[in-house]
């Protein structure tokens, strides 16, 4: 055999190992993603059947449907003040979307642009701050929040307790250390060309800010307003602990009271947190770009 | 902070160490630009978020960590007590230990499993294959559930069979353990921890991805075209060319790792307010200081203990930072 055709088998070999191995490859991901995706088709199934039918089949939930509808939504959503919750959340999380970008832009403008001494020792402050598990601070900050007056427009008892104007405050101070890192890095990176020559133009510092960097920034803000979102969304502890149980709460949190009053139905259970989950996994199958650059700004500099 | 916001807000001279970053001739023109509206205006917008920010956050703890040497029940004065809380918490309590070292296994599993699966995915997903971005959906969709409703899809499965647990119902169904047999995954405080840290996993595991699949993108193609032309197979040129040049995205993902296990609460509250096999320091902290009793002053020593603990890969964290803006 010569030389030429040894090296020739040897190629079709490889290929075949090669093919076998990404075929192996798609096993794996492919057992993995359903092991991942079943939780939530679980929920998604429970939440369709009706209980009785579950407690009646000897096999309980490892069964195959004979109904399947939409009744423990409707029960849920009438038993329930489920828009109630839904408007709560909004009308926390736009809010405090909002303010968290502006300020955050602001600051990181400030950072990025005008080199001062201590523009790292600020960036070391909110990132580390941001890192800060919560529960560090909840006893002293929850005290705060029930003894220090808050007058009437910003809150309805006079505290910050309670309150959606103290949640949002909290999510955005918290946040906001996040954003302006990763909006500070975003900013080095835009020309100083630009922001020169719009100096030279006699541009004032807010017109710079408002006309030349925030429109170079879209990319970076429509990512982190994403991400923000699903996070604010997606709050449990300080919704918890900085509200009294009740109509205030939002989705996420007054999921705590509904599931006492759905513990003995998992379905129902099942219904409320389909409802609960469904706006995040919408929004991220829509906007899905922005989430991974948003992380990903986040975690690689420049 | 008050001390050096005024010269923090004052731009500095081209000439300071501080600003070495930046190219020093243009800048000084570049200064003289600003009026003395902007530079007040300047000052306003990064003094009053810094303000609140340093208050809310930082001066919070550090009333956290005051408190923890008073025995204040929310009410009448501070009464300081030393170390009592500490000593007690230590010695005493009989949460403390448990709280800890469930802390320290849900570090352990993510470090040693869902950090290192997430690492996999991402290597796996980096390469050009067919649905790449269907199954990066797929892993990365717990990762925008709330962790309450994370707990509650999770009781769906690990409820006891009297609740209709899907998980007992399967191994009832098949047989495979006697249906007064069937263990109560989340009622059993010997395994109770290790149910929440699966479902912890599952969407601690998605989050490394994305964030390490961003960093593999990062790594400058012609280094591992370069591994290749000298002879190095898959396997090496991740950890020999690969894995080293990551080494930012490495503290990034070791940084999340630890902080995500120290911040652990939502699941373990919801299933049981952290209770019977689930403490975490966390809940500890609330359970003691706000839901179950006023102990102020003792939940802020779990508190401090809590932040102690964070302030290591905070510090690490924050090297990093340092040493790449330094370069």
């Amino acid at each position: 055999m010569s030389a030429w055709a040894v090296a020739g088998q040897g190629t079709t070999h490889n290929r075949a190992r090669r093919r076998l191995k990404r075929a192996g490859l798609h096993v794996f991901l492919i057992v993995l993603a359903f092991i991942f995706m079943w939780p939530l088709l679980y929920a998604l199934y429970t939440s369709l059947r009706p209980y009785g039918e579950i407690v009646a089949n000897p096999t309980g939930p490892f069964s195959l449907p004979a109904t399947l509808n939409l009744d423990n939504y409707f029960s849920v959503w009438n038993a329930q003040n489920m828009l109630g919750f839904y408007w709560n959340t909004a009308v926390i999380t736009i809010p405090a979307v909002i303010l968290t970008l502006w300020i955050s832009s602001m600051l990181a403008f400030t950072i990025s642009k005008f080199s001062w001494r201590f523009n790292l020792l600020v960036l070391m402050i909110f990132t580390a701050g941001n890192l800060l598990p919560p529960q560090v601070i909840i006893v002293p900050l929850r005290l705060v929040y029930l003894h220090l007056p808050l007058p009437a427009p910003l809150s309805d008892n006079g505290l910050m307790y309670d309150q959606f104007t103290g949640l949002i405050l909290i999510h955005t101070t918290f946040q906001t250390g996040f954003c302006t890192f990763v909006l500070s890095n975003y900013m080095k990176t835009l020309s100083k060309e630009l922001i020169e020559a719009a100096q030279i133009d006699g541009a004032g510092i807010f017109t710079i800010y408002r006309r030349v960097v925030l429109p170079l920034c879209t990319p970076a803000i429509a990512a982190l307003a994403t991400l923000l979102s699903v996070w604010i969304y997606n709050d449990f502890f300080w919704a918890l602990l900085l509200f009294k149980s009740g109509d205030k709460r939002p989705i996420t949190a007054a999921l705590n009271n509904l599931s006492g009053a759905f513990f003995t139905n998992p379905t129902q259970l099942a219904a409320v947190s389909v409802m609960a989950a469904v706006p995040t996994i919408v929004l991220y199958l829509i906007l899905q770009r922005f989430f991974v650059t948003g992380l990903t700004l986040g975690a690689t500099k420049s | 902070m008050s001390e050096i916001e005024p010269k923090a807000l004052t731009p500095a001279p081209a000439t300071t160490a501080g600003a070495g970053v930046v190219a020093p001739a243009g800048r000084r023109r570049h200064y003289s630009v600003l009026t003395r509206r902007d530079k007040v205006l300047l000052a306003l917008m990064v003094g009053v978020p810094l303000s609140i920010f340093f208050v809310l956050i930082w001066g919070m703890a550090l009333v956290s960590v005051v408190l923890s040497f008073t025995d204040w029940q929310g009410q009448g004065p501070l009464n300081f007590v030393g170390l009592k809380n500490y000593t007690y918490l230590i010695q005493s309590y009989p949460a403390f230990w448990p709280a800890l070292s469930h802390n320290i296994l849900w570090l352990l599993s993510f470090i040693c499993f869902a950090t290192p699966m997430g690492i996999l995915l991402a290597v796996c997903l980096d390469r050009p294959l067919r649905a790449s971005g269907l199954y990066q959906t797929i892993f990365f969709t717990p990762v925008v559930l709330s962790l309450a409703v994370v707990g509650f899809i999770w009781e769906l499965q690990y409820s006891p069979l009297a609740g209709n647990g899907f998980i007992d119902s399967v191994l009832a169904a098949t047989g495979l353990v006697k249906g007064n047999a069937t263990p109560d995954w989340l009622g059993d405080p010997s395994i109770n921890i290790w149910a929440v840290i699966v479902a912890a996993s599952w969407r601690h595991i998605g989050y490394i991805m994305i964030l390490y699949l961003a960093g593999l993108k990062s790594v400058d193609p012609s280094l591992r075209e370069a591994a290749a032309i000298d002879g190095a197979n898959e396997r090496q040129t991740f950890f020999y060319v690969v894995f080293p040049v990551m080494a930012p995205i490495n503290v990034v993902i070791v940084v999340v790792t630890v902080i995500e296990s120290l911040r652990a609460f939502d699941i373990a509250y919801i299933i049981n307010h952290g209770k019977n096999g689930l403490e975490l320091l966390s809940t500890l902290i609330t359970n003691n200081s706000i839901s179950e009793a006023s102990l102020i002053g003792f939940g802020s020593a779990i508190a401090v203990v809590l932040l102690l603990i964070s302030l290591v890969p905070i510090v690490l964290y924050l090297t990093r930072v340092m040493r790449s803006e330094e370069q």
